[in-house]
């Protein structure tokens, strides 16, 4: 996993919520190895018309946006299935910080697991944040992880909730297969133990 | 102290601890074609999978509901045909048992894990599918993940979570002829939005939850993702205990009396604490039928679609206009005058043996007016659905009776809506492009769903006469 430690990208506020995974990933594309690059999958159905062409009115289609990779979002966003290409999708187009008032849970998880950072602030943080971004010319915004902070091209600073692992994780780029393999021992013990005392859940 | 039910199964479980972190062990690993990407990463990273024995895959997203005898080759997409082939080459490959196109008790992962026995009270079951949740109603803390959690469980047999909270929901009251338990969890889910149960484990209880069939149990848990909720969860009671005794995986012998006697523990203590708490009347719950692109945008079927006007928050008025113009509805129209085009009975949530029965106890005897797949969950639900003669119902009406699988309910098998296209499913989720692209979903129970089928509209189920000889 690549390690996320700084970043600093343009803002871009998506004013909508329960955006779920398949408007981030639509289901007919998940078949798609991702060597193609999911980048081109991503809000595929959702920035486009009846006709195909891209919509004026999604933020990320204007040319104001175009190189954002933070994305200020809506409540619960990221809810429903559990697909991990919508994860790939945001990667793959340069995407690293998701910042929303709340998250679906599975998305969330999957985020970290691929070294991008999905975190909360409040809903009327989550409002000033994306007004800034509708009204200033800069829409550069600097993420701390260790120091936990985003800061606003204005100066104005927020304070990031992270728990220890989570930071962990993201800065030094963990592969988490390997720190859990660390526990292996343990793993092997428990088993042994939960086998005896629940022995018909092994068939 | 008095512990939850949730408690209870998550203590069992604790591997080792660290920070905010608990690894737990993972009893059951379910896995579908799309974790393909957890199989590359394992073979990118050299790893091997811990324990293939406590692993089962299915074909179901992508298998084909038509012409089914010709197997592989009757798939005419390569793109398709090839995820049912890389699932097979993936699980031959590690070992792993694959409930494959031409098992005999192939169909969709969280229809067959609990008829086949897998799912079991008091385990922790890890589902490359978000719809996990659905085996919580056998007493299992059951969640769905993606795929790198995929292939940390499968290399490790154990997952990192951070403990979510617990949240009570109690159903009390008696249900109304022709209220099944997908109204019951469609209500909730409006009463507490579809972001409403973010970060807690949800357990069901109350007299309504009782009084259910195991089957119309598995409905409420599946649709708790519907809420935010990764698992819901339901004490085991001797329905529960009843439904798991001879199915192909579960304890035999003494060994199943040794379980019992464990499953009975397996309930939350009087006196316990839960973060959160909601009680829900079931006797005032009509059918419903949701109008927007969230299964929190629901009505009764005798109601209308809001006016996003009466709505004060200008954000949840915005959010009702873009769902209604998506749905190409209007304000304040009756729900009774929504006309679909299509009817679609089947996916994780309503295609059940007695999902089926419900439908075709409206079918009897009549002819549907609009295009009605039936989609049955299994291979098994198939046999049952057959030798009770219910296909003869379907087919006579005029609806088509095809192999399982998920079908249109996330409409990557090739089953989908046309663009514009309005379709009464029993599905989970009425999302913009969900079941094809443009398409309209209104998530109904399987009895309404019927009903729309014979009618041509959304009519009231509970004021048909036969309705109280329906057991939902």
């Amino acid at each position: 996993m690549e390690p996320l430690v700084h970043f600093s990208a343009s803002g871009v506020p998506l004013r909508l919520a329960n955006v779920n995974t398949d408007q981030l990933f639509p289901a007919r594309f998940i078949k798609k190895p991702r060597a193609v690059g999911y980048a081109q999958y991503l809000f595929h159905d959702i920035r486009r018309n009846k006709e195909g062409s891209l919509l004026d009115s999604f933020p990320l289609n204007q040319t104001r946006y175009h190189n954002s990779k933070i994305l200020i979002g809506g409540a619960n966003f990221g809810s429903g299935s559990s697909r991990e290409g919508a994860v790939y999708a945001l990667f793959d187009a340069g995407f690293r910080v998701i910042i929303a008032p709340s998250f679906g849970e599975i998305f969330a998880a999957n985020c970290l697991k691929n070294g991008v950072l999905a975190t909360c602030l409040s809903e009327e943080q989550i409002a000033s944040i994306q007004q800034t971004l509708t009204d200033s010319d800069d829409l550069t915004m600097v993420v701390n992880i260790p120091s936990q902070t985003l800061t606003m091209s204005s100066g104005i600073l927020f304070n990031l909730r992270l728990d220890t692992f989570q930071k962990q994780c993201l800065i030094q780029g963990l592969n988490e297969i390997d720190l859990s393999l660390t526990f292996s021992k343990e793993i092997d013990m428990f088993e042994k133990s939960y086998r005896a005392i629940f022995p018909w859940t092994q068939s | 102290m008095a512990k939850t039910l949730f408690e209870k199964i998550w203590s069992t479980h604790v591997v080792a601890e660290r920070d905010e972190e608990t690894l737990l062990y993972v009893d059951r690993v379910l896995l579908q074609e799309n974790s393909f990407h957890a199989f590359d990463k394992i073979r990118r990273e050299k790893r091997t999978v811990r324990n293939p024995q406590q692993t089962f895959a299915f074909s179901d997203h992508y298998v084909p509901t038509r012409n089914r005898e010709a197997g592989l080759n009757g798939i005419a997409d390569p793109e398709i045909r090839h995820m049912i082939e890389l699932i097979t080459s993936d699980t031959t490959a590690h070992d792993i048992e694959l409930f494959g196109i031409e098992h005999r008790f192939q169909g969709i992962l969280h229809v067959v894990g609990p008829e086949y026995g897998i799912t079991q009270p008091g385990l922790i079951i890890a589902g490359a599918d978000s719809h996990t949740s659905t085996h919580g109603a056998l007493g299992a803390y059951a969640f769905g993940i993606g795929s790198s959690e995929v292939a940390h469980v499968l290399s490790t047999q154990s997952l990192w979570r951070t403990k979510p909270k617990t949240f009570h929901v109690l159903v009390n009251g008696t249900r109304r002829a022709g209220v099944s338990s997908k109204d019951i969890v469609l209500k909730l889910i409006n009463a507490i939005g579809s972001g409403g149960a973010v970060g807690y484990a949800v357990e069901y209880a109350g007299s309504t939850i009782d009084s259910m069939s195991v089957e119309a149990r598995m409905t409420v848990c599946n649709m708790s993702i519907e809420a935010g909720a990764r698992a819901g969860l339901m004490a085991p009671d001797q329905r529960v205990i009843d439904y798991i005794q001879g199915k192909p995986m579960a304890p035999k012998g003494e060994s199943f009396e040794l379980a019992k006697k464990y499953w009975q523990t397996l309930k939350s203590d009087p006196g316990c604490s839960f973060d959160l708490s909601l009680e829900l009347n079931a006797a005032t719950i009509q059918p419903q039928v949701t109008w927007g692109t969230n299964p929190e945008m629901v009505a009764d079927v005798t109601g209308s679609v809001p006016d996003p006007l009466q709505e004060v928050n200008i954000e949840k008025q915005v959010r009702m206009q873009r769902a209604l113009d998506y749905m190409g509805l209007n304000a304040n129209q009756t729900i009774r005058s929504i006309k679909p085009d299509r009817v679609f009975i089947g996916s994780c949530t309503n295609s059940r043996i007695e999902d089926l029965r419900a439908a075709a106890a409206i079918f009897a005897d009549q002819t549907c007016r609009i295009e009605t797949m039936i989609v049955p969950g299994s291979q098994q639900v198939k046999r049952a659905a057959e030798a009770e003669g219910l296909h003869e119902i379907f087919e006579r009406a005029g609806a088509e009776w095809l192999a399982p699988g998920c079908s249109m309910c996330v409409g990557i098998n090739g089953d989908k809506l046309a663009p514009g296209q309005r379709a009464a499913s029993t599905s989970n989720r009425n999302f913009e492009g969900r079941q094809g692209q443009g398409g309209r979903t209104h998530l109904v129970s399987p009895a309404m769903a019927a009903a729309a089928a014979i009618t041509g509209q959304f009519e009231d189920v509970s004021q048909y006469p036969e309705a109280h000889t329906w057991n939902l």
